[in-house]
C-alpha cells in the first residue's frame, strides 16, 4: 500500500488537530505554566481556529497548508503563531502544485516545515523546543517511507517519533524561549511546543489511518 | 478567580474601547487590536510603534501620544501581537521618514514584530527595529533568549518619541532608542503571583513568605525563590544585581521604582525610599525619579527597579514634553 493525500485529507488533518488542540489545552497551559507563561494551550486553540476558518475549499493540498499557515501567523501570537504558521506554509509551498500528494511529497513538506521553524526560531536540537519533536518525526518519516511504508504508515512514523521527541525534552535544560529563563530549572518538564507537535503530528497519523 | 471583567475572551476588547472612550485623543479600534494618536501619521517624523502582550498597562497603548509613542499594538494577555496588526500600526505611523519598532526581547514579539517588518517592507516603509532588554536577572544570555526587556522599555519609547518628535532621522531615532537601553537595567521581585484571565489560576505559586527573585513581567520564574524579606532587603537585592552587572558608583541616574500591578503605591513609595538611600549610599545620583505602575504584570504583587545611566542630552529629551494618556509633563 502507498497512498495519497489530496486537499479534503489534509484540511480534515487540520481540523482534528484544531479539535485536540482545543479538548488538551488545560494540558498545554499546565505544561506552559510549569516552565514558561502559561498560554501556550490558548494560543494554540486560537490559532488552528482561525486556520479551520481560513480553509479553502477544494483546494490542493499545498494551497491548504499555505492558507491554513497563514491564518495562523495572523491569528496566534506568541512564538508559537509565527513557528507553527511558518511551519505549515512550508510544508505547503514545498508541496507546489501536487495533487494528490504521495509518501515522498508529504515527506518533503515534513522536512520543509522543519527547515522553516529552525531558521525562523533559531533553534538546534537539544534545547527544549518543537524542534525536539520535530527532529525524530522527520527521521522516522523517512526512515519508515525508506522501507516502503506507505502514506499513513509513514504518518504514523512521524506521529510516534514527536511523541517520543517531546518525552525526550522532560530532562533538557531549555536554551531557547521563554523557559531558558528558568536555567536547570527548566528541567523535569515537557516543552509545551514539543508536546503540541507531537499532538498536531498524531492527528495528521489518525486522519490518513482512518481514512484508509 | 474574582476579577473585573465581562467574560475572560473580551478583556482586551472591552479595555480598549474603554481606553478609546477615556481618550479621545488616541484613535483606537478594539477589534484590530491598534491604538493610534489621532493625528497621526506627521509627514517627515519618523514613526514610533511598539507594542507586546496585554497587561502590562499602562504599557504600551498608555504611551501612545505626543513625545512618545505613534501607534502601538495589543496582544492578548501576555501573548505577543501578531503581525497584521503590527502591520497596520506602522502603516498608521508612517510619514514618509520611516518607522521604528520598540521590541521587547521575548521570542513571540522578536518573531512577530520580524515577519510584520518585512511585510511592511514590501510595502515601501522603511522599519528599523530596536530590541529592549535590560533585565540583568537573566545571567546567562547564550543559553538563554537574552535578557527580558522589561522596565527600561519606557526609557525607550519616552527618550527615543522626544528624538523623533524634534524631527531626527530614522537612524538617529534608533541609535538613541539603542543607547538608552544599552546604558539602562532593571530587576524586578514578586511577592504574589498574576492570574492571566482566561488561564483562570495564577500563572506561578509561592508559599507564604517566599518571593521569587529576578520574575519577568509575564510572571515567568526568575533567579531563585528565597524567603521573604523587608522592602530594604528587596531594594538592597535588587540595587545589587543591577550594580554588580553595570557599576552605579558616579552615575547620574534616571530611577524608576515601578509597581508590578499588585503593590500599593504607598508600598512603592517605601521601595523608593530603601531606593534612594542605597543609591545615595553607593554614590549614585538620582537625578530623574519616577514612582509608580508603568510596566505591570497584570496583579502581580511586587516591584522592578530600574535605571538608566543619563547624559546630558538623555536627560534634556527625558525632559522633553510628553502628552500621553499615562505619562505627561511639559505640555
Amino acid at each position: 500500500m502507498t497512498g495519497t493525500a489530496d486537499g479534503a485529507d489534509l484540511a480534515a488533518w487540520i481540523r482534528l488537530a484544531a479539535e485536540r488542540a482545543a479538548a488538551d489545552a488545560g494540558r498545554l497551559t499546565s505544561l506552559d505554566a510549569a516552565i514558561g507563561d502559561g498560554d501556550h494551550g490558548l494560543n494554540l486553540d486560537r490559532g488552528l481556529a482561525a486556520a479551520v476558518a481560513a480553509l479553502p475549499d477544494g483546494a490542493p493540498p499545498g494551497k491548504v497548508l499555505t492558507a491554513a499557515g497563514r491564518a495562523v501567523v495572523s491569528k496566534t501570537g506568541g512564538a508559537s503563531g509565527p513557528l507553527y504558521g511558518t511551519a505549515l506554509r512550508r510544508a505547503g509551498k514545498a508541496f507546489g502544485d501536487a495533487d494528490p500528494i504521495d509518501a515522498a511529497a508529504l515527506g518533503a513538506g515534513l522536512r520543509a516545515a522543519l527547515d522553516g521553524v529552525r531558521e525562523l526560531g533559531q533553534a538546534a536540537g537539544g534545547d527544549k523546543t518543537m524542534v525536539d519533536a520535530l527532529i525524530p518525526a522527520v527521521a522516522s518519516y523517512d526512515a519508515a517511507l525508506a522501507a516502503g511504508t506507505g502514506l499513513a504508515g509513514c504518518a504514523r512514523a512521524a506521529a510516534d517519533g514527536a511523541a517520543q521527541g517531546a518525552d525526550a525534552t522532560v530532562p533538557m535544560q531549555a536554551r531557547k524561549g521563554r523557559a531558558s529563563y528558568l536555567g536547570e530549572r527548566s528541567i523535569g518538564h515537557m516543552d509545551p511546543g514539543a508536546a503540541s507537535t507531537a499532538l498536531i503530528l498524531r492527528a495528521l497519523a489518525d486522519t490518513l489511518t482512518e481514512r484508509d | 478567580m474574582r476579577k473585573l471583567i465581562n467574560d475572560p475572551a473580551d478583556v482586551v476588547t472591552d479595555a480598549l474601547r474603554g481606553l478609546a472612550a477615556a481618550h479621545p485623543s488616541l484613535r483606537v479600534d478594539p477589534a484590530a487590536g491598534t491604538v493610534v494618536r489621532s493625528d497621526a501619521p506627521h509627514a517627515g517624523k519618523v514613526g514610533l510603534v511598539s507594542g507586546g502582550g496585554s497587561g502590562h498597562e499602562p504599557l504600551h497603548a498608555g504611551f501612545v501620544g505626543y513625545g512618545m509613542l505613534d501607534a502601538a499594538c495589543a496582544g492578548e494577555v501576555f501573548t505577543s501581537p501578531v503581525p497584521d496588526q503590527i502591520i497596520a500600526a506602522t502603516a498608521a505611523a508612517h510619514g514618509g521618514a520611516g518607522v521604528l519598532h520598540v521590541v521587547k526581547n521575548y521570542t513571540g514579539d522578536v518573531l512577530n514584530f520580524r515577519m510584520a517588518a518585512e511585510l511592511a517592507e514590501d510595502e515601501d516603509i522603511e522599519v528599523v527595529s530596536v530590541l529592549v532588554d535590560d533585565d540583568v536577572a537573566v545571567e546567562d544570555s547564550t543559553f538563554t533568549a537574552g535578557r527580558r526587556g522589561t522596565g527600561a522599555t519606557l526609557f525607550v519609547e519616552k527618550i527615543a518619541g522626544a528624538l523623533a518628535e524634534e524631527g531626527a532621522a530614522l537612524a538617529e531615532v534608533a541609535a538613541v532608542a539603542r543607547e538608552v537601553d544599552e546604558r539602562s537595567r532593571s530587576f524586578g521581585v514578586a511577592l504574589a503571583p498574576c492570574t492571566v484571565p482566561a488561564a483562570g489560576r495564577p500563572t506561578f505559586e509561592l508559599a507564604e513568605g517566599e518571593m521569587e527573585l529576578g520574575v519577568g513581567i509575564h510572571g515567568e520564574p526568575g533567579r531563585e525563590r528565597v524567603k521573604a524579606g523587608t522592602a530594604r532587603e528587596i531594594v538592597d537585592a535588587s540595587l545589587s544585581a543591577i550594580d554588580a552587572d553595570m557599576p552605579l558608583a558616579g552615575a547620574e541616574l534616571l530611577v524608576l521604582v515601578n509597581g508590578m500591578g499588585g503593590t500599593p503605591l504607598v508600598e512603592q513609595y517605601v521601595a523608593y525610599a530603601a531606593a534612594a538611600e542605597w543609591l545615595a549610599g553607593h554614590g549614585a545620583r538620582v537625578v530623574r525619579p519616577l514612582v509608580g505602575g508603568y510596566v505591570t504584570s497584570l496583579e502581580m504583587a511586587g516591584c522592578m527597579i530600574s535605571v538608566c545611566r543619563l547624559t546630558p542630552e538623555l536627560t534634556r529629551l527625558w525632559d522633553a514634553p510628553v502628552q500621553t494618556p499615562a505619562l505627561r509633563w511639559g505640555r
